[in-house]
């Protein structure tokens, strides 16, 4: 009897009896093509990485890792994400509630400017800051007065990697306060709350998924960049060299294992970057496929299942 | 709603000290040059032979590009096949990966004793420390901008048009071709303009998989990394600002494609 | 023969969409599948169509066997619900597109769009793009398409379902029209049963994947093959009644049945016209309140609440209602002319039975 069986429909099941799509063929064909590609393109690099940095045993991986050059650098790169992100986030709660809940003119002009960076190639935007603050900059030699250094320095080093990982806080958060609109805030604000009481308890807890994606990408960049950094930083051993840098300088005095051993620890983090992006989408993805459920079995059951 | 005032002001406050007024110093600084000193450090040959790798090159990854991911994001939307929530997962790596890893393993594995070294390099196929190379390393880095662009319209085409083609008589390549590419190509153009805009700034992975020898793999970046190492800091903003240009001419470009985009959209 | 089903069987993993349905529809004729939504009768009709395979059974269009035949040769016109029209085509790119595909004589192909712009009403449209059109456009657009390479068959699914009300009975009588000048068999799909009855010859109602009747609209409507039909098809009042002496009673109301024990259960049903009602609180056995007047049209509703809390919904016309002088509470005597005896849902229906008429009880007592 029909009526007893379930109503729901695996796609896989519809798909494979249907008259008008590619035959079983052309079908594996086509994922057998893609999916050469990318495991050869993307993943074979990523285990080439790890075979490289253990290729000469943990001994010697443990090693390199505890050379007190590479030590330093990676203090540097903690340190310069750990100032970069809470400043990028700063900045983007501020420009996501300014663009998501006011309408004002030339925010489109706004949202432009936000993305820039994105366009701009990182040894440009590394040479940006040699030009204001280097030597022959416009602010290098009253810096040089006073004995202070941005350039192949910390400052330099922390302003790029600021410059370069600007728009990504901003740019997550901004799509997701405008979608929760300004119900929610205007309803707490009739009960008595105060805009900073209606922002901690209201809006933020309902973009926190979005900022948590915002800043994990925030932070791979941060710790991963290499272009506008290597601009600034003057490649001093043991002082200003980020793990990118150290991952050349070992590359170029042909010290394989090294390189490779600091370059796993950034793969590393690519891993976990990517682990958390897919936990975060696929969370949103059951959120919105929830809220969908809810709004569908209200309303009257048409449309479901095979008519 | 409170907070205008204090999110705006922080916003332009910051977006001025971090981003605007940096670059406004550096177009000063040029516009402090001669026009023949600029076009002499822009347009030397040095330069003109590192542009026309680093367009070139970004041009074909771009299209290499297009291609495959096109391929991909089809094969993800379109089929359920075992691994597939691990392989669109992969899609986002060269976008986690920093670009120094993704040069430095590229390079080795191309390198004559590399895994894929040892197979190309005995057919004659030189990757690492050639053009190709440098090709490939901007493929790897662009790859996700298309795909990422082409799964949310992909995912949005109406089966029941293809169905339409074929209660008319249209073979599925044939729907493909009249039907579903002519409605994917504007987002297919958007994927490869972002794309090719992130490869020509690209310079981390470059540096590893280039020999940087000049006039034959050396990218734009390359040289005014070079200029600014040789203190000729004018030489450095010289090919900069022209690198801007084109970066801000992709962003121009990239927008009026999205409008595009949704211009079925009804 | 035009379309021919032979016990088809459709599946989808471990739900049966459709159950070994059987019908044929005749050349030129224009045919509603009728039913709920989940009753399997737009898989049907893709099944027609071949855009799904059926699981077993055969499927005859003329005669010939089509299981095998893929969409593209069955020679058949489908318009999708939601029209499905190439966005990046214009009005007569999309109509010519089957005729390209056929490889048509570019100035055959000219004249066939020409022909059908005119016979749809589109003229002025040919260069617009379906995001320029209007839904009832939109509608004649992707019907002139399916039509262009001359099917043999034209197959529609929801074809009213996504054009607002107003227009959908506009869209109705064009359709029929259309059906009277080209004479193309057509079945179409609804859910809703006024438009079938108003549109097709011939009704094949489903539900939950099996065919409860075939018939023309008015043998579905005078002689349901069973309760689902029954209460599909127009408005029916059902009391659960149980059987006392002869008669199937609930609250005050009785109905003679014949053969059936005291205490067995069932459902007797009538139809709103057959409430027979008076103001003469004598004429009929029964009394009642006027509870509700539902003002539909030239017909109205009407809702009467007996004593016992029973509600029995009739129908009149205006010009009745206004003769009797009704009004929301007014006092009526009613009686049930015509009642059917409902069994369970796919058990066959008794006829319909006429009530004796009573002499009302008041009035013997009198005598």
């Amino acid at each position: 009897m029909a009526g007893n069986t379930p109503r729901r429909v695996r796609e896989s099941h519809r798909k494979s009896q249907r008259g008008a799509e590619e035959t079983p063929l052309v079908k594996w064909l086509l994922v057998g093509t893609a999916g050469l590609f990318l495991l050869v393109f993307l993943l074979l690099p990523l285990v080439n990485v790890f075979a490289q940095a253990l290729g000469k045993g943990l001994g010697a991986y443990f090693k390199a890792l505890e050379h007190p050059d590479t030590l330093s650098s990676i203090r540097l790169t903690l340190l310069t994400a750990a100032i970069c992100v809470p400043l990028n986030v700063v900045f983007g709660v501020c420009a996501a509630w300014a663009v998501a809940k006011f309408e004002f003119r030339g925010k489109a002009l706004l949202i432009t400017l936000i993305d820039l960076p994105f366009s701009v190639s990182p040894v440009v935007a590394g040479l940006v800051y040699v030009v204001v603050f280097g030597l022959q900059g416009y602010l290098g030699p009253w810096l040089a007065d006073r004995d202070l250094q941005v350039i192949f320095a910390v400052p330099g080093i922390v302003l790029a990697t600021l410059f370069v990982t600007f728009p990504f806080v901003a740019r997550e958060l901004i799509p997701v306060m405008q979608a929760t609109g300004t119900d929610q805030e205007q309803a707490a604000m009739t009960l008595g709350a105060s805009g900073w009481q209606t922002f901690w308890r209201v809006t933020l807890p309902s973009v926190k998924w979005g900022l948590l994606y915002g800043v994990i990408l925030c932070n791979a960049r941060a710790m991963g960049e290499f272009g506008a950094v290597s601009v600034v930083s003057g490649h001093i051993t043991g002082l200003t060299d980020t793990m990118p840098l150290r991952v050349e300088k070992l590359y170029i005095s042909y010290d394989s294992t090294g390189a490779f051993a600091v370059a796993s620890l950034l793969a590393l983090l690519a891993l976990v970057t990517l682990v958390a992006k897919t936990w975060l989408e696929w969370r949103q993805e059951r959120q919105f496929e929830a809220a969908q459920h809810v709004e569908t079995s209200t309303s009257r059951d048409e449309g479901t299942g095979p008519t | 709603m409170p907070g205008f005032g204090l999110t705006m002001g922080y916003t332009l406050f910051y977006l001025s000290v971090i981003v605007l007024i940096p670059l406004a110093g550096l177009f000063l600084r040029v516009l402090g040059m001669t026009w023949s000193e600029f076009w002499g450090m822009a347009m030397s040959p040095r330069a003109m032979a590192a542009y026309r790798l680093t367009f070139g090159a970004s041009f074909v990854a771009a299209v290499i590009n297009v291609v495959f991911g096109t391929l991909t994001a089809w094969v993800l939307v379109r089929y359920s096949f075992p691994g597939k929530r691990f392989l669109d997962a992969l899609v986002d790596f060269p976008f986690a990966l920093p670009t120094a890893v993704a040069g430095l393993t590229l390079s080795s594995l191309f390198a004559p004793n590399g895994w894929l070294g040892q197979v190309l390099v005995p057919m004659g196929i030189h990757v690492a420390y050639t053009p190709l190379g440098v090709t490939l390393a901007l493929t790897f880095i662009g790859l996700p901008f298309v795909v990422r662009t082409l799964q949310p319209v992909l995912e949005q085409l109406e089966r029941e048009t293809e169905e339409a083609a074929a209660t008319l008589g249209a073979g599925r390549l044939r729907t493909f071709v009249s039907v579903v590419a002519p409605t994917l190509f504007p987002a297919a153009l958007t994927g490869f303009a972002l794309a090719f805009a992130r490869a020509i700034g690209e310079y981390g992975s470059v540096i590893f998989i280039s020999s940087g020898r000049q006039f034959e793999s050396e990218i734009a970046p390359m040289v005014i990394v070079i200029r600014l190492d040789e203190f000729n800091t004018n030489g450095a903003l010289a090919i900069a600002v022209v690198m801007l240009v084109a970066s801000f001419t992709m962003l121009g470009v990239i927008n009026v494609l999205e409008r595009w985009v949704s211009r079925y959209q009804h | 023969m035009s379309i021919q089903l032979k016990s088809i069987s459709k599946s989808f993993g471990d739900t049966v969409a459709v159950e070994r349905v059987e019908f044929t529809v005749a050349e030129g004729e224009l045919v509603a599948l009728l039913g709920p939504s989940g009753g399997g009768k737009t898989t049907v009709l893709r099944m027609i169509a071949g855009l799904e395979m059926p699981t077993s059974g055969d499927i005859l269009i003329r005669g010939q066997r089509v299981n095998d035949l893929p969409v593209q040769r069955r020679n058949i016109g489908f318009v999708f619900q939601n029209y499905a029209l190439f966005k990046t085509m214009s009005v007569a790119d999309n109509i010519a597109f089957g005729l390209k595909i056929k490889k048509w004589k570019r100035s055959e192909i000219a004249s066939r769009v020409a022909e059908l712009v005119e016979l749809f009403g589109l003229q002025g449209l040919e260069r617009r793009y379906p995001h320029q059109l209007s839904g009832g456009q939109r509608q004649r657009v992707a019907i002139a398409r399916s039509l262009a390479p001359k099917p043999s068959v034209l197959l529609l699914d929801e074809p009213f379902g996504a054009v607002d009300a107003k227009i959908r009975q506009d869209l109705r009588e064009w359709l029929v029209r259309l059906h009277h000048e080209l004479n193309v068999t057509t079945v179409f799909v609804t859910h809703d049963q006024e438009e079938a009855m108003e549109v097709a010859n011939r009704i094949v109602i489903f539900s939950k994947g099996r065919l409860e009747q075939i018939g023309s609209p008015r043998e579905v409507y005078e002689q349901p093959a069973n309760e689902f039909v029954a209460r599909f098809i127009g408005v029916m009042n059902v009391l659960d009644c149980v059987v006392k002496n002869g008669q199937a009673r609930a609250g005050e109301l009785a109905f003679p049945v014949s053969g059936a024990a005291n205490g067995t259960q069932m459902r007797i049903g009538f139809r709103p016209y057959a409430v027979a009602v008076s103001t003469d609180l004598t004429l009929h056995p029964h009394r009642a309140r006027l509870l509700h007047t539902y003002f539909l049209g030239i017909l109205l509703r009407v809702e009467f609440e007996l004593p016992s809390g029973l509600v029995v919904r009739g129908r009149m016309t205006k010009e009745e209602y206004g003769m009797l002088g009704l009004e929301d509470g007014r006092e009526v005597s009613l009686h049930i002319k015509n009642y059917r005896v409902l069994a369970r849902d796919d058990a066959p229906l008794g006829s319909e039975m006429a009530a004796p008429v009573a002499t009302p009880p008041h009035i013997a007592e009198n005598i």
